[in-house]
Protein backbone atom coordinates (compact mmCIF):
# COMPACT_ATOMS: atom_id res chain seq x y z
CA UNK A 1 0.00 0.00 0.00
CA UNK A 2 2.75 2.42 0.91
CA UNK A 3 4.48 1.52 -2.30
CA UNK A 4 1.33 2.26 -4.24
CA UNK A 5 0.85 5.64 -2.55
CA UNK A 6 4.47 6.53 -3.07
CA UNK A 7 4.21 5.82 -6.76
CA UNK A 8 0.92 7.63 -7.00
CA UNK A 9 2.45 10.74 -5.49
CA UNK A 10 5.56 10.57 -7.64
CA UNK A 11 3.40 10.08 -10.69
CA UNK A 12 1.21 13.04 -9.85
CA UNK A 13 4.14 15.38 -9.39
CA UNK A 14 5.80 14.27 -12.62
CA UNK A 15 2.41 14.51 -14.26
CA UNK A 16 1.99 18.10 -13.16
CA UNK A 17 5.38 18.86 -14.60
CA UNK A 18 4.36 17.40 -17.95
CA UNK A 19 1.07 19.24 -17.78
CA UNK A 20 2.89 22.50 -17.26
CA UNK A 21 5.23 21.82 -20.16
CA UNK A 22 2.35 20.82 -22.41
CA UNK A 23 0.43 23.95 -21.49
CA UNK A 24 2.87 26.17 -23.35
CA UNK A 25 2.80 23.91 -26.36
CA UNK A 26 -0.98 23.89 -26.54
CA UNK A 27 -1.09 27.64 -26.15
CA UNK A 28 1.02 28.26 -29.23
CA UNK A 29 -0.85 25.69 -31.24
CA UNK A 30 -4.23 26.99 -30.18
CA UNK A 31 -3.62 30.60 -31.08
CA UNK A 32 -1.44 30.31 -34.16
CA UNK A 33 -1.63 26.64 -35.28
CA UNK A 34 2.14 26.33 -35.04
CA UNK A 35 3.65 23.07 -33.80
CA UNK A 36 6.63 24.15 -31.77
CA UNK A 37 9.43 21.61 -32.04
CA UNK A 38 11.75 23.84 -30.05
CA UNK A 39 9.69 23.27 -26.94
CA UNK A 40 12.26 21.24 -25.04
CA UNK A 41 14.97 23.73 -25.93
CA UNK A 42 12.88 26.55 -24.57
CA UNK A 43 12.59 24.57 -21.34
CA UNK A 44 16.34 24.07 -21.25
CA UNK A 45 16.96 27.75 -21.98
CA UNK A 46 14.81 28.70 -19.00
CA UNK A 47 16.55 26.19 -16.78
CA UNK A 48 20.00 27.45 -17.78
CA UNK A 49 19.03 31.08 -17.43
CA UNK A 50 17.96 30.33 -13.89
CA UNK A 51 21.24 28.49 -13.31
CA UNK A 52 23.25 31.46 -14.52
CA UNK A 53 21.31 33.93 -12.44
CA UNK A 54 21.20 31.85 -9.27
CA UNK A 55 24.69 30.30 -9.14
CA UNK A 56 26.91 32.37 -11.41
CA UNK A 57 25.44 35.78 -10.64
CA UNK A 58 24.55 34.68 -7.09
CA UNK A 59 21.27 36.56 -7.04
CA UNK A 60 18.74 35.74 -4.33
CA UNK A 61 16.58 32.82 -5.45
CA UNK A 62 13.31 34.72 -5.66
CA UNK A 63 14.90 37.50 -7.69
CA UNK A 64 16.62 34.98 -9.96
CA UNK A 65 13.34 33.18 -10.53
CA UNK A 66 11.54 36.42 -11.31
CA UNK A 67 14.24 37.56 -13.72
CA UNK A 68 14.24 34.16 -15.41
CA UNK A 69 10.51 34.34 -15.97
CA UNK A 70 10.73 37.90 -17.29
CA UNK A 71 13.67 36.94 -19.49
CA UNK A 72 11.91 33.95 -21.02
CA UNK A 73 8.78 36.00 -21.55
CA UNK A 74 10.78 38.52 -23.55
CA UNK A 75 12.58 35.74 -25.38
CA UNK A 76 9.21 34.40 -26.51
CA UNK A 77 8.33 37.82 -27.86
CA UNK A 78 11.62 38.07 -29.71
CA UNK A 79 11.28 34.61 -31.23
CA UNK A 80 7.83 35.44 -32.52
CA UNK A 81 8.81 38.85 -33.80
CA UNK A 82 11.95 37.86 -35.67
CA UNK A 83 11.41 34.24 -36.68
CA UNK A 84 7.72 33.44 -36.80
CA UNK A 85 6.18 36.70 -37.99
CA UNK A 86 7.87 36.76 -41.41
CA UNK A 87 6.39 33.31 -41.97
CA UNK A 88 2.76 34.23 -41.30
CA UNK A 89 0.76 32.93 -44.21
CA UNK A 90 3.43 30.46 -45.32
CA UNK A 91 2.80 26.72 -45.48
CA UNK A 92 2.72 24.74 -42.25
CA UNK A 93 5.76 22.67 -43.18
CA UNK A 94 7.96 25.76 -43.44
CA UNK A 95 6.92 26.93 -40.01
CA UNK A 96 7.62 23.48 -38.59
CA UNK A 97 11.04 23.41 -40.23
CA UNK A 98 11.73 26.79 -38.71
CA UNK A 99 10.97 25.56 -35.21
CA UNK A 100 13.14 22.51 -35.80
CA UNK A 101 15.89 24.86 -36.90
CA UNK A 102 15.39 26.99 -33.81
CA UNK A 103 15.63 23.86 -31.68
CA UNK A 104 18.96 22.89 -33.21
CA UNK A 105 20.30 26.41 -32.92
CA UNK A 106 19.34 26.78 -29.25
CA UNK A 107 20.70 23.36 -28.42
CA UNK A 108 23.99 24.14 -30.15
CA UNK A 109 24.25 27.45 -28.32
CA UNK A 110 23.64 25.83 -24.96
CA UNK A 111 26.09 23.03 -25.63
CA UNK A 112 28.64 25.64 -26.62
CA UNK A 113 28.17 27.67 -23.47
CA UNK A 114 27.38 25.06 -20.84
CA UNK A 115 28.75 21.85 -22.33
CA UNK A 116 27.05 18.49 -22.11
CA UNK A 117 27.59 17.91 -18.39
CA UNK A 118 24.95 17.81 -15.73
CA UNK A 119 24.70 21.00 -13.75
CA UNK A 120 22.71 21.40 -10.61
CA UNK A 121 21.11 24.18 -8.67
CA UNK A 122 22.14 25.01 -5.14
CA UNK A 123 19.86 23.60 -2.46
CA UNK A 124 17.28 26.27 -1.93
CA UNK A 125 14.03 24.52 -1.28
CA UNK A 126 13.09 24.76 2.39
CA UNK A 127 13.39 21.43 4.19
CA UNK A 128 9.88 21.87 5.50
CA UNK A 129 8.48 21.19 2.05
CA UNK A 130 9.29 17.51 2.26
CA UNK A 131 6.95 15.47 4.34
CA UNK A 132 6.48 11.95 5.63
CA UNK A 133 3.23 10.20 5.94
CA UNK A 134 3.64 6.82 7.50
CA UNK A 135 6.19 5.08 5.33
CA UNK A 136 5.38 7.33 2.38
CA UNK A 137 8.07 9.85 1.81
CA UNK A 138 7.57 12.85 -0.42
CA UNK A 139 10.73 14.74 -1.30
CA UNK A 140 10.58 18.54 -1.28
CA UNK A 141 11.18 18.81 -5.02
CA UNK A 142 8.07 16.82 -5.76
CA UNK A 143 5.99 19.00 -3.50
CA UNK A 144 7.50 22.04 -5.20
CA UNK A 145 6.77 20.62 -8.65
CA UNK A 146 3.22 19.87 -7.59
CA UNK A 147 2.73 23.35 -6.17
CA UNK A 148 4.32 25.14 -9.11
CA UNK A 149 2.15 23.18 -11.49
CA UNK A 150 -0.98 23.89 -9.51
CA UNK A 151 -0.28 27.60 -9.15
CA UNK A 152 0.54 28.10 -12.81
CA UNK A 153 -2.41 26.11 -14.04
CA UNK A 154 -4.76 28.05 -11.79
CA UNK A 155 -3.26 31.35 -12.92
CA UNK A 156 -3.62 30.47 -16.57
CA UNK A 157 -7.08 29.07 -16.14
CA UNK A 158 -8.07 32.34 -14.56
CA UNK A 159 -6.29 34.40 -17.20
CA UNK A 160 -8.00 32.66 -20.11
CA UNK A 161 -11.41 32.45 -18.54
CA UNK A 162 -11.82 35.93 -17.13
CA UNK A 163 -9.27 38.46 -18.32
CA UNK A 164 -10.00 40.46 -21.47
CA UNK A 165 -6.62 39.67 -22.99
CA UNK A 166 -7.23 35.97 -22.38
CA UNK A 167 -10.61 36.18 -24.07
CA UNK A 168 -9.07 37.98 -27.06
CA UNK A 169 -6.51 35.18 -27.33
CA UNK A 170 -9.23 32.57 -27.32
CA UNK A 171 -11.19 34.52 -29.92
CA UNK A 172 -8.22 34.46 -32.28
CA UNK A 173 -7.92 30.71 -31.80
CA UNK A 174 -11.62 30.38 -32.51
CA UNK A 175 -12.10 32.53 -35.61
CA UNK A 176 -9.19 34.63 -36.70
CA UNK A 177 -11.06 36.62 -39.33
CA UNK A 178 -13.87 37.57 -37.02
CA UNK A 179 -11.38 38.55 -34.33
CA UNK A 180 -9.61 40.73 -36.84
CA UNK A 181 -12.86 42.40 -37.88
CA UNK A 182 -13.37 43.46 -34.27
CA UNK A 183 -9.95 45.00 -34.01
CA UNK A 184 -8.19 42.25 -32.07
CA UNK A 185 -4.50 42.71 -32.73
CA UNK A 186 -3.86 39.23 -34.09
CA UNK A 187 -0.09 39.53 -34.40
CA UNK A 188 0.09 40.80 -30.84
CA UNK A 189 -1.89 37.77 -29.71
CA UNK A 190 0.58 35.48 -31.48
CA UNK A 191 3.47 37.26 -29.82
CA UNK A 192 1.81 37.09 -26.44
CA UNK A 193 1.15 33.38 -26.78
CA UNK A 194 4.80 32.74 -27.60
CA UNK A 195 5.85 34.86 -24.66
CA UNK A 196 3.56 33.06 -22.25
CA UNK A 197 4.58 29.70 -23.67
CA UNK A 198 8.26 30.51 -23.20
CA UNK A 199 7.55 31.59 -19.64
CA UNK A 200 5.73 28.36 -18.83
CA UNK A 201 8.53 26.40 -20.52
CA UNK A 202 11.10 28.11 -18.32
CA UNK A 203 9.10 27.28 -15.22
CA UNK A 204 8.80 23.62 -16.12
CA UNK A 205 12.47 23.57 -17.14
CA UNK A 206 13.45 24.87 -13.73
CA UNK A 207 11.30 22.34 -11.89
CA UNK A 208 12.77 19.59 -14.04
CA UNK A 209 16.24 20.90 -13.31
CA UNK A 210 15.59 20.74 -9.60
CA UNK A 211 14.40 17.14 -9.85
CA UNK A 212 16.93 15.69 -12.30
CA UNK A 213 19.71 18.22 -12.65
CA UNK A 214 20.15 20.24 -15.79
CA UNK A 215 21.60 18.71 -18.89
CA UNK A 216 20.91 20.02 -22.36
CA UNK A 217 20.11 16.65 -23.86
CA UNK A 218 17.98 15.46 -21.03
CA UNK A 219 15.81 18.55 -20.69
CA UNK A 220 15.20 18.88 -24.39
CA UNK A 221 14.29 15.20 -24.68
CA UNK A 222 11.68 15.73 -21.98
CA UNK A 223 10.37 18.43 -24.29
CA UNK A 224 9.59 15.66 -26.74
CA UNK A 225 7.35 14.11 -24.15
CA UNK A 226 4.86 16.90 -24.61
CA UNK A 227 3.87 15.22 -27.86
CA UNK A 228 2.25 12.15 -26.32
CA UNK A 229 0.78 14.41 -23.66
CA UNK A 230 -0.89 16.86 -26.02
CA UNK A 231 -1.96 14.21 -28.47
CA UNK A 232 -3.49 12.26 -25.63
CA UNK A 233 -5.31 15.32 -24.34
CA UNK A 234 -6.14 16.89 -27.67
CA UNK A 235 -3.86 19.38 -29.37
CA UNK A 236 -6.10 22.34 -28.79
CA UNK A 237 -7.39 21.68 -25.30
CA UNK A 238 -5.74 23.24 -22.28
CA UNK A 239 -7.74 21.07 -19.91
CA UNK A 240 -6.73 18.09 -22.03
CA UNK A 241 -3.06 19.02 -21.75
CA UNK A 242 -3.32 19.05 -17.98
CA UNK A 243 -5.13 15.74 -17.76
CA UNK A 244 -2.93 14.23 -20.45
CA UNK A 245 0.15 15.28 -18.50
CA UNK A 246 -1.10 13.70 -15.32
CA UNK A 247 -2.12 10.49 -17.10
CA UNK A 248 1.26 10.13 -18.82
CA UNK A 249 3.05 10.90 -15.55
CA UNK A 250 1.09 8.25 -13.69
CA UNK A 251 1.53 5.71 -16.49
CA UNK A 252 5.27 6.24 -16.43
CA UNK A 253 5.73 5.86 -12.70
CA UNK A 254 3.37 2.92 -12.44
CA UNK A 255 5.05 1.02 -15.26
CA UNK A 256 8.40 1.89 -13.73
CA UNK A 257 7.24 0.74 -10.29
CA UNK A 258 5.26 -2.37 -11.11
CA UNK A 259 6.48 -3.70 -14.43
CA UNK A 260 9.97 -2.62 -15.35
CA UNK A 261 11.97 0.57 -15.35
CA UNK A 262 13.13 -0.21 -18.85
CA UNK A 263 9.57 0.07 -20.15
CA UNK A 264 9.03 3.37 -18.42
CA UNK A 265 10.10 5.49 -21.33
CA UNK A 266 8.27 3.42 -23.92
CA UNK A 267 4.82 3.24 -22.42
CA UNK A 268 3.80 6.85 -23.15
CA UNK A 269 4.45 6.28 -26.82
CA UNK A 270 2.55 3.01 -26.86
CA UNK A 271 -0.38 4.82 -25.29
CA UNK A 272 0.04 7.56 -27.86
CA UNK A 273 -0.31 5.14 -30.73
CA UNK A 274 -3.33 3.44 -29.21
CA UNK A 275 -5.01 6.79 -28.58
CA UNK A 276 -4.37 7.86 -32.15
CA UNK A 277 -6.05 4.69 -33.35
CA UNK A 278 -9.13 5.14 -31.19
CA UNK A 279 -9.53 8.89 -30.85
CA UNK A 280 -7.55 10.77 -33.47
CA UNK A 281 -8.48 14.12 -31.96
CA UNK A 282 -7.31 13.13 -28.50
CA UNK A 283 -9.44 12.70 -25.41
CA UNK A 284 -10.52 16.33 -25.24
CA UNK A 285 -9.72 17.60 -28.70
CA UNK A 286 -12.39 19.88 -30.06
CA UNK A 287 -14.90 18.04 -32.10
CA UNK A 288 -16.46 20.72 -34.30
CA UNK A 289 -19.66 22.10 -32.84
CA UNK A 290 -22.27 21.28 -35.45
CA UNK A 291 -25.83 22.27 -34.91
CA UNK A 292 -28.11 19.86 -36.68
CA UNK B 1 -15.61 67.38 -48.68
CA UNK B 2 -18.81 68.36 -47.01
CA UNK B 3 -18.91 68.40 -43.29
CA UNK B 4 -21.73 65.96 -43.14
CA UNK B 5 -19.96 63.26 -45.05
CA UNK B 6 -18.50 60.61 -42.80
CA UNK B 7 -16.97 58.41 -45.45
CA UNK B 8 -16.09 59.19 -49.00
CA UNK B 9 -14.96 56.49 -51.38
CA UNK B 10 -13.31 57.94 -54.40
CA UNK B 11 -13.11 55.85 -57.51
CA UNK B 12 -11.42 52.82 -55.95
CA UNK B 13 -10.27 49.71 -57.74
CA UNK B 14 -9.63 46.52 -55.84
CA UNK B 15 -7.47 43.73 -57.12
CA UNK B 16 -7.04 40.32 -55.51
CA UNK B 17 -3.76 38.41 -55.82
CA UNK B 18 -2.47 41.11 -58.19
CA UNK B 19 -4.60 39.88 -61.07
CA UNK B 20 -8.28 39.53 -60.28
CA UNK B 21 -9.97 42.88 -60.46
CA UNK B 22 -13.18 42.99 -58.46
CA UNK B 23 -13.96 46.69 -58.09
CA UNK B 24 -13.58 48.94 -61.10
CA UNK B 25 -13.87 52.48 -59.95
CA UNK B 26 -16.41 52.55 -57.14
CA UNK B 27 -17.35 55.88 -55.60
CA UNK B 28 -19.78 56.38 -52.81
CA UNK B 29 -20.52 58.86 -50.04
CA UNK B 30 -21.90 58.06 -46.65
CA UNK B 31 -23.61 60.82 -44.74
CA UNK B 32 -23.31 60.98 -40.97
CA UNK B 33 -26.06 59.16 -39.02
CA UNK B 34 -27.63 57.67 -42.10
CA UNK B 35 -28.20 54.12 -43.21
CA UNK B 36 -26.76 53.57 -46.65
CA UNK B 37 -27.69 50.38 -48.35
CA UNK B 38 -25.59 48.66 -50.95
CA UNK B 39 -27.56 46.35 -53.20
CA UNK B 40 -26.62 44.02 -55.95
CA UNK B 41 -26.52 40.40 -56.96
CA UNK B 42 -23.91 37.80 -56.05
CA UNK B 43 -20.40 38.71 -57.06
CA UNK B 44 -21.23 42.35 -57.70
CA UNK B 45 -18.52 43.47 -55.31
CA UNK B 46 -20.58 44.53 -52.30
CA UNK B 47 -18.63 42.55 -49.74
CA UNK B 48 -15.36 43.57 -51.34
CA UNK B 49 -16.37 47.22 -50.99
CA UNK B 50 -16.99 46.67 -47.28
CA UNK B 51 -13.68 44.89 -46.86
CA UNK B 52 -11.88 47.69 -48.66
CA UNK B 53 -13.29 50.05 -46.04
CA UNK B 54 -12.57 47.87 -43.01
CA UNK B 55 -9.10 46.81 -44.12
CA UNK B 56 -9.99 43.12 -44.18
CA UNK B 57 -8.86 42.83 -47.80
CA UNK B 58 -5.30 42.50 -46.68
CA UNK B 59 -5.41 39.03 -45.14
CA UNK B 60 -7.17 37.86 -48.31
CA UNK B 61 -4.42 39.16 -50.50
CA UNK B 62 -6.54 41.97 -51.88
CA UNK B 63 -5.47 45.57 -52.37
CA UNK B 64 -6.94 48.93 -53.22
CA UNK B 65 -4.86 49.77 -56.29
CA UNK B 66 -6.43 53.09 -57.22
CA UNK B 67 -8.54 55.75 -55.62
CA UNK B 68 -8.91 56.85 -52.02
CA UNK B 69 -11.11 56.07 -49.08
CA UNK B 70 -11.49 59.10 -46.89
CA UNK B 71 -12.92 58.74 -43.42
CA UNK B 72 -13.14 61.84 -41.23
CA UNK B 73 -10.08 63.32 -42.84
CA UNK B 74 -7.97 60.15 -42.76
CA UNK B 75 -7.04 58.30 -45.89
CA UNK B 76 -7.62 54.73 -44.80
CA UNK B 77 -7.25 52.70 -47.98
CA UNK B 78 -4.94 49.73 -47.40
CA UNK B 79 -4.53 50.47 -43.68
CA UNK B 80 -4.38 47.55 -41.26
CA UNK B 81 -7.67 46.44 -39.73
CA UNK B 82 -6.27 47.10 -36.23
CA UNK B 83 -5.86 50.76 -37.13
CA UNK B 84 -9.16 51.12 -38.96
CA UNK B 85 -11.22 49.52 -36.20
CA UNK B 86 -9.66 51.94 -33.74
CA UNK B 87 -10.98 54.83 -35.81
CA UNK B 88 -14.49 53.51 -35.16
CA UNK B 89 -15.23 51.42 -38.24
CA UNK B 90 -16.43 47.93 -37.43
CA UNK B 91 -17.49 45.35 -39.98
CA UNK B 92 -19.94 42.59 -39.15
CA UNK B 93 -18.88 39.73 -41.37
CA UNK B 94 -21.25 37.79 -43.52
CA UNK B 95 -22.43 34.44 -42.25
CA UNK B 96 -22.72 35.11 -38.51
CA UNK B 97 -19.18 34.36 -37.56
CA UNK B 98 -19.46 34.09 -33.82
CA UNK B 99 -16.72 32.56 -31.70
CA UNK B 100 -18.25 29.12 -31.27
CA UNK B 101 -16.29 28.03 -28.25
CA UNK B 102 -16.78 31.24 -26.31
CA UNK B 103 -19.92 31.98 -24.36
CA UNK B 104 -22.27 34.68 -25.57
CA UNK B 105 -20.99 37.15 -23.03
CA UNK B 106 -17.35 36.36 -23.84
CA UNK B 107 -18.17 36.93 -27.50
CA UNK B 108 -19.50 40.34 -26.61
CA UNK B 109 -16.39 41.10 -24.58
CA UNK B 110 -14.20 40.51 -27.62
CA UNK B 111 -15.96 43.56 -29.05
CA UNK B 112 -14.06 45.68 -26.55
CA UNK B 113 -10.72 44.85 -28.18
CA UNK B 114 -10.39 48.33 -29.69
CA UNK B 115 -10.50 49.92 -26.27
CA UNK B 116 -8.91 47.30 -24.09
CA UNK B 117 -8.90 48.02 -20.38
CA UNK B 118 -11.79 50.51 -20.44
CA UNK B 119 -15.00 49.68 -18.58
CA UNK B 120 -17.61 47.89 -20.67
CA UNK B 121 -20.52 47.17 -18.30
CA UNK B 122 -22.69 49.92 -19.78
CA UNK B 123 -22.15 48.64 -23.30
CA UNK B 124 -23.11 45.13 -22.25
CA UNK B 125 -26.33 46.49 -20.82
CA UNK B 126 -26.97 48.42 -24.01
CA UNK B 127 -26.50 45.32 -26.15
CA UNK B 128 -28.79 43.30 -23.90
CA UNK B 129 -31.30 46.12 -24.11
CA UNK B 130 -31.42 45.93 -27.88
CA UNK B 131 -31.06 42.20 -28.15
CA UNK B 132 -33.12 40.88 -25.25
CA UNK B 133 -33.00 37.20 -26.34
CA UNK B 134 -29.26 37.19 -25.67
CA UNK B 135 -29.73 37.70 -21.94
CA UNK B 136 -31.03 34.19 -21.40
CA UNK B 137 -28.13 32.73 -23.42
CA UNK B 138 -25.41 34.76 -21.69
CA UNK B 139 -23.47 31.80 -20.37
CA UNK B 140 -24.03 29.23 -23.08
CA UNK B 141 -21.55 28.57 -25.85
CA UNK B 142 -22.23 30.60 -28.97
CA UNK B 143 -21.86 27.43 -31.04
CA UNK B 144 -25.16 26.21 -29.66
CA UNK B 145 -27.18 29.37 -30.37
CA UNK B 146 -29.80 29.57 -33.08
CA UNK B 147 -29.24 31.50 -36.29
CA UNK B 148 -31.28 34.47 -35.13
CA UNK B 149 -29.46 34.62 -31.81
CA UNK B 150 -26.14 34.44 -33.61
CA UNK B 151 -27.01 37.32 -35.89
CA UNK B 152 -28.01 39.36 -32.86
CA UNK B 153 -24.82 38.32 -31.17
CA UNK B 154 -22.52 39.41 -33.97
CA UNK B 155 -24.26 42.76 -34.36
CA UNK B 156 -24.23 43.24 -30.60
CA UNK B 157 -20.56 42.30 -30.49
CA UNK B 158 -19.78 45.01 -33.04
CA UNK B 159 -21.86 47.44 -31.02
CA UNK B 160 -19.59 46.79 -28.02
CA UNK B 161 -16.83 48.57 -29.90
CA UNK B 162 -18.91 51.77 -29.89
CA UNK B 163 -18.61 52.11 -33.67
CA UNK B 164 -19.21 55.34 -35.51
CA UNK B 165 -19.57 53.48 -38.77
CA UNK B 166 -21.00 49.98 -38.73
CA UNK B 167 -20.68 47.82 -41.84
CA UNK B 168 -23.33 45.10 -41.92
CA UNK B 169 -22.82 42.33 -44.44
CA UNK B 170 -26.01 40.42 -45.25
CA UNK B 171 -27.63 40.29 -41.82
CA UNK B 172 -30.70 38.62 -43.32
CA UNK B 173 -28.82 35.69 -44.83
CA UNK B 174 -30.65 32.45 -44.15
CA UNK B 175 -33.02 33.79 -41.52
CA UNK B 176 -36.79 33.44 -41.28
CA UNK B 177 -38.68 36.51 -42.60
CA UNK B 178 -40.08 37.39 -39.19
CA UNK B 179 -36.63 37.33 -37.64
CA UNK B 180 -35.26 39.45 -40.47
CA UNK B 181 -37.96 41.98 -39.75
CA UNK B 182 -37.12 42.01 -36.07
CA UNK B 183 -33.41 42.41 -36.67
CA UNK B 184 -33.86 45.18 -39.22
CA UNK B 185 -36.13 46.99 -36.80
CA UNK B 186 -33.40 46.80 -34.15
CA UNK B 187 -30.83 48.03 -36.65
CA UNK B 188 -33.06 50.97 -37.45
CA UNK B 189 -33.41 51.77 -33.75
CA UNK B 190 -29.68 51.58 -33.23
CA UNK B 191 -29.18 54.02 -36.07
CA UNK B 192 -31.79 56.38 -34.66
CA UNK B 193 -30.94 56.19 -30.98
CA UNK B 194 -27.17 55.78 -31.09
CA UNK B 195 -26.64 57.91 -34.20
CA UNK B 196 -24.52 55.10 -35.61
CA UNK B 197 -23.91 55.45 -39.31
CA UNK B 198 -24.47 52.21 -41.18
CA UNK B 199 -23.61 50.67 -44.48
CA UNK B 200 -25.93 47.78 -45.11
CA UNK B 201 -25.09 45.22 -47.75
CA UNK B 202 -28.12 43.17 -48.65
CA UNK B 203 -29.62 40.81 -51.14
CA UNK B 204 -32.95 41.39 -49.48
CA UNK B 205 -33.42 44.74 -51.21
CA UNK B 206 -36.96 45.10 -50.01
CA UNK B 207 -36.04 45.08 -46.31
CA UNK B 208 -32.91 47.08 -46.86
CA UNK B 209 -34.65 49.89 -48.69
CA UNK B 210 -37.29 50.09 -46.00
CA UNK B 211 -34.85 51.16 -43.32
CA UNK B 212 -32.17 52.83 -45.45
CA UNK B 213 -31.99 56.51 -46.24
CA UNK B 214 -29.89 56.19 -49.32
CA UNK B 215 -29.05 53.35 -51.64
CA UNK B 216 -26.48 52.27 -54.18
CA UNK B 217 -26.87 49.45 -56.65
CA UNK B 218 -23.76 47.59 -57.73
CA UNK B 219 -23.15 45.33 -60.65
CA UNK B 220 -19.90 43.85 -61.94
CA UNK B 221 -17.73 45.92 -59.65
CA UNK B 222 -19.34 49.23 -60.50
CA UNK B 223 -22.00 51.43 -58.99
CA UNK B 224 -24.76 51.49 -61.57
CA UNK B 225 -27.47 53.38 -59.74
CA UNK B 226 -27.80 55.54 -56.69
CA UNK B 227 -30.50 57.56 -55.05
CA UNK B 228 -32.69 58.11 -52.02
CA UNK B 229 -34.08 54.84 -50.76
CA UNK B 230 -37.57 56.13 -51.46
CA UNK B 231 -36.77 56.75 -55.12
CA UNK B 232 -34.99 53.45 -55.51
CA UNK B 233 -38.04 51.63 -54.20
CA UNK B 234 -40.06 53.21 -56.98
CA UNK B 235 -37.46 52.66 -59.68
CA UNK B 236 -38.87 50.11 -62.17
CA UNK B 237 -35.50 48.49 -62.80
CA UNK B 238 -34.81 48.00 -59.11
CA UNK B 239 -38.32 46.73 -58.63
CA UNK B 240 -37.96 44.21 -61.39
CA UNK B 241 -34.47 43.02 -60.59
CA UNK B 242 -34.33 43.12 -56.81
CA UNK B 243 -37.78 43.56 -55.34
CA UNK B 244 -39.50 40.79 -57.27
CA UNK B 245 -42.31 43.07 -58.38
CA UNK B 246 -43.21 43.77 -61.97
CA UNK B 247 -43.14 47.33 -63.21
CA UNK B 248 -46.92 47.38 -63.04
CA UNK B 249 -46.79 46.69 -59.31
CA UNK B 250 -48.28 43.21 -59.29
CA UNK B 251 -46.27 40.34 -57.90
CA UNK B 252 -45.00 38.22 -60.73
CA UNK B 253 -45.38 34.52 -60.83
CA UNK B 254 -42.35 32.49 -61.79
CA UNK B 255 -44.07 31.72 -65.05
CA UNK B 256 -43.98 35.34 -66.06
CA UNK B 257 -40.43 35.96 -65.16
CA UNK B 258 -38.53 36.58 -68.32
CA UNK B 259 -35.86 38.76 -66.90
CA UNK B 260 -33.73 38.50 -69.99
CA UNK B 261 -36.36 40.24 -72.05
CA UNK B 262 -36.26 43.40 -70.06
CA UNK B 263 -33.05 45.22 -70.64
CA UNK B 264 -31.84 46.95 -67.56
CA UNK B 265 -31.52 50.57 -68.47
CA UNK B 266 -28.11 50.95 -66.90
CA UNK B 267 -26.40 48.25 -68.89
Amino acid sequence: MEFFLQILINGLSIGFLYALAALGFVMIFKSSSVLNFAHGELMALGAFLFLVLSTWARLPIVLALLLTLIGSFSLGFVIERFFLRPLIGEALIEVIMLTVGLAIMFKGLMLFIFGGDIHSYPEFLPKALAFHWGAVEVPGVYVASFLAGLIFLALFGFFFKYSSQGIYMRSVADNQRAAMSLGVHVRRVFALSWAIAALVCAMSGIVLGIINGINVHEVSSIGLKVFPVVILGGLDSIGGAILGGIIIGLLETFTGGYISTALREVVPYIVLIIILLIKPYGLFGLAEIERV
Amino acid sequence: MENNTLLQINNISVVYSDVIQILKGVSLDVTRSQIVSLLGSNGAGKTTTLKAISGLLKPENGKVTEGTINYRGHNIQNSAPEAITRLGIIQVLEGRQAFKYLTVEENLRVGTATRWGKPYRKDLELVYHYFAPLVARKHSLAGYCSGGELQMLVIGRALMAQPRLLLLDEPSLGLAPLLVKEIFEIVRRINEEQCTTLILVEQNANMALQIAHFGYVMENGRIVLKGDAKDLRENPDVKESYLGVAASGTIKSYGDVKAYKRRKRWL
